[in-house]
């Protein structure tokens, strides 16, 4: 018997999510994008409470005149005889209402609609990957399903069910509940149809190996088969999907909003202060850029993280 | 194959039978009304009538055949009428508009070349950048272009077109001047100068939609091209001395492009789909246009019929992505 050369390891062995986290964190642009989207969701959470002015503010009388139409004050740059106030950073509207304040309201309800339809589109899309690829007997009827909502023309579907069923959830949940309620939900339901795929695909794999044998052969339920042992090991996929989702729900609202088929007039999200400054972008093309820059960074920082998240959770990539 | 693609023909009708169900089933729970803007001096029993004579009358699995009929029956015996002057479907009933009160297939009929002119060129101008982007960035992975050519393609993903669009209003109509922002549809391109109007106003529209599949695009062409290179033919070819330019161009572009073909196959329909945002921006009255304004005014058989051509498109360039995805594949095989 030759003695152990080797030392006695003093360390533990690395977790399989330090591993994780070294790879993203070596992927420049991913961490940008989880930094910005943090920041943003950060700013559009505290930024209400701790900006000075209300969105829903609108001036009367001859404040009305005096604070309506107000540029940015970065165009003193160029125009220093810009009307402009140290006070609203992003100048007013055509009511008198403050830009950034708006901004920081739309993004409140554009991020929370991402969020929630990815939220739901998650919830779908695995519970039903996960029977289909789980119980043989229901695999056929759910992918067929799956086929058929793949098959689909969404957005049309999406622009005729926002119109038909608004006056109706609007009477049960009011005015906004009703809308927001009603959006996340077309959104959650018409993009379930990849995760369920990736899903079904990667518990098919996992089902026949040992340890789900031998999880079964302990007399395991099906239950906590599905739950402790299976649903662990599809996460990455999962939360891979999470990132893009969150990137097309944004997308996908504010195209609605865009198209006039969103939130009520009033109540401003990114999509729908774009689409109300298009007509006056002649004059005032910052009410356009500013809300349209907010979706392209925030759907940008997204992909990113989602692309560094596949990566850091791809053992065959890792370490490269 | 011909065995396949019948057997995927075959099952495309039931695909599109349950899909036309469906959007048929959601139009029905609408509640508006086309009488909504007859006056109310109008007595009930005539506005009655008027119902029946837009075949609102029946109950709705009357209505839901009669619109089958119509659709798959009446319309392409029209079609076969205007091509060589028969007299097919003379007196024939056809899904009527209720914003215009005629029929439906001939304002889609005025409208699909527009979508298409746009369209159509996006795409191929789309393609046409797409695929070297693709190709040079595999080639020199992690170099600086490929660095900028991800970025770029990030970036089209990322800003919506109604942003992009509005954005290049704003520079190239606005500040330059050099494009109308407006697609002027009633232009007719029958001299020089016209045709060079035509060209103007569609740069922009072009443009945006062209990000976008430039996008995604270099993508997969990039992501193709690195799956080949690392392959033993590429080495053996190289081995046995073929020059640098036949081996990537020909051996491993051939190679790569059959999953970007079918990909590109897959694409058409979803651009239909993103133009409706375009066709707003600029604009444009194609058939996306044609939706908004029809889901705007209550339209349902308008709204049905355009909503179930993209539900075919959909249907139909699924079917021709798996069939040119086998006849590319000599190793797909699906009998």
């Amino acid at each position: 018997m030759t003695e152990l050369t080797q030392p006695m390891p003093t360390k533990p062995p690395r977790s399989q999510w330090a591993n994780v986290w070294d790879q993203f964190r070596s992927h420049r642009g991913a961490v940008m994008g989880a930094v910005m989207f943090l920041l943003i969701v950060l700013a559009v959470t505290v930024g209400p409470l701790v900006y000075w002015n209300n969105a829903q503010y609108v001036p009367t009388g001859r404040d009305f005149l005096k604070l309506r139409d107000m540029r940015p004050i970065y165009i003193l740059l160029w125009d220093p005889s810009a009307k402009v106030d140290w006070l609203y950073p992003l100048g007013t509207d055509n009511l008198g209402r403050d830009t950034l304040a708006r901004l920081l309201m739309g993004g409140r309800v554009s991020i929370s609609v991402g969020l929630t339809a990815m939220i739901l589109a998650l919830f779908l899309g695995t519970l039903i990957g996960m029977l289909a690829g789980f119980f043989r007997r229901l695999d056929g009827p759910l992918m067929r399903l799956c086929d058929l909502f793949l098959a689909l023309p969404l957005l049309p579907m999406i622009l005729v069910a926002s119109v038909l069923f608004r006056e109706a959830l609007s009477a049960v949940l009011g005015p906004e509940g009703g809308i927001f309620v009603l959006i996340v939900c077309l959104i959650g339901v018409t993009s379930w149809m990849p995760t369920a795929r990736i899903v079904r695909g990667d518990v098919l794999a996992l089902k026949e190996r040992e340890f789900v044998l031998a999880a079964r052969s302990l007399g395991t339920k099906n239950r906590f088969l599905i739950t402790r042992h299976i649903l662990p090991n599809v996460l990455s996929p999962i939360m891979v999907s999470a990132t893009l989702g969150i990137a097309t729900a944004i997308i996908t609202e504010s195209a609605l909003s865009f198209l006039g088929f969103g939130f009520p007039p009033d109540f401003p999200t990114w999509g729908k202060l774009l689409n109300d400054a298009v007509d006056r972008m002649v004059l005032y093309p910052e009410r356009v850029i500013w809300p349209g820059l907010m979706i392209s960074i925030s759907v940008l920082a997204v992909n990113y993280l989602g692309d560094g998240l596949r990566d850091a959770l791809d053992p065959r990539i890792r370490g490269r | 194959m011909l065995n396949f693609t019948i057997r995927r023909l075959l099952l495309a009708i039931p695909t599109l039978l349950f899909i036309s169900l469906v959007i048929f089933l959601l139009l029905e729970l609408a509640p508006g009304d086309p009488m909504a803007q007859v006056p109310l001096t109008v007595p009930p029993e005539v506005k009655q009538k008027m119902r029946e004579a837009l075949g609102l009358g029946e109950p709705m699995p009357v209505r839901y055949w009669k619109w089958l009929v119509q659709f798959f029956w009446i319309e392409p015996q029209i079609l076969i009428d205007n091509l060589f002057g028969t007299h097919f479907a003379d007196g024939k009933l056809r899904v009527i508009s209720w914003q215009t009160r005629s029929p439906v297939m001939d304002i889609v009929a005025q409208r699909i070349p527009q979508t298409l002119w746009v369209v159509g060129t996006a795409y191929v101008v789309g393609i046409i950048i797409a695929i070297p982007i693709g190709i040079y960035s595999a080639y020199r992975q992690y170099s600086w272009f490929d660095q900028a050519g991800t970025f770029v393609s990030m970036v089209g993903f990322s800003v919506p077109p109604f942003f992009s669009g509005v954005l290049v209003i704003v520079v190239f109509s606005v500040n330059l001047g050099w494009f109308p922002s407006i697609y002027d549809t009633t232009l007719k391109v029958d001299s020089w100068d016209s045709f060079m109007l035509q060209l103007r106003q569609m740069v922009m529209p072009v443009m945006v939609l062209a990000l976008q599949i430039t996008a995604q695009i270099s993508r997969f062409m990039r992501a193709s091209m690195l799956d080949n290179l690392n392959q033993d033919y590429v080495r053996t070819a190289r081995a046995k001395g073929l020059g640098e330019r036949t081996v990537v161009l020909i051996h491993v572009l051939r190679n790569s492009m059959i999953p970007v073909v079918t990909v590109i196959a897959l694409g058409v329909p979803s651009i239909f789909g993103g133009a409706i945002i375009t066709e707003q921006v600029f604009k444009v009255n194609g058939i996306g246009q044609l939706l908004i304004t029809a889901i705007e005014a209550n339209d349902l058989p308008m709204v049905q019929t355009l909503t179930f051509i993209f539900a075919v498109l959909i249907v139909m360039f699924n079917l021709i992505a798996d069939v040119l995805y086998g006849i590319l594949d000599p190793r797909i095989r699906y009998d």
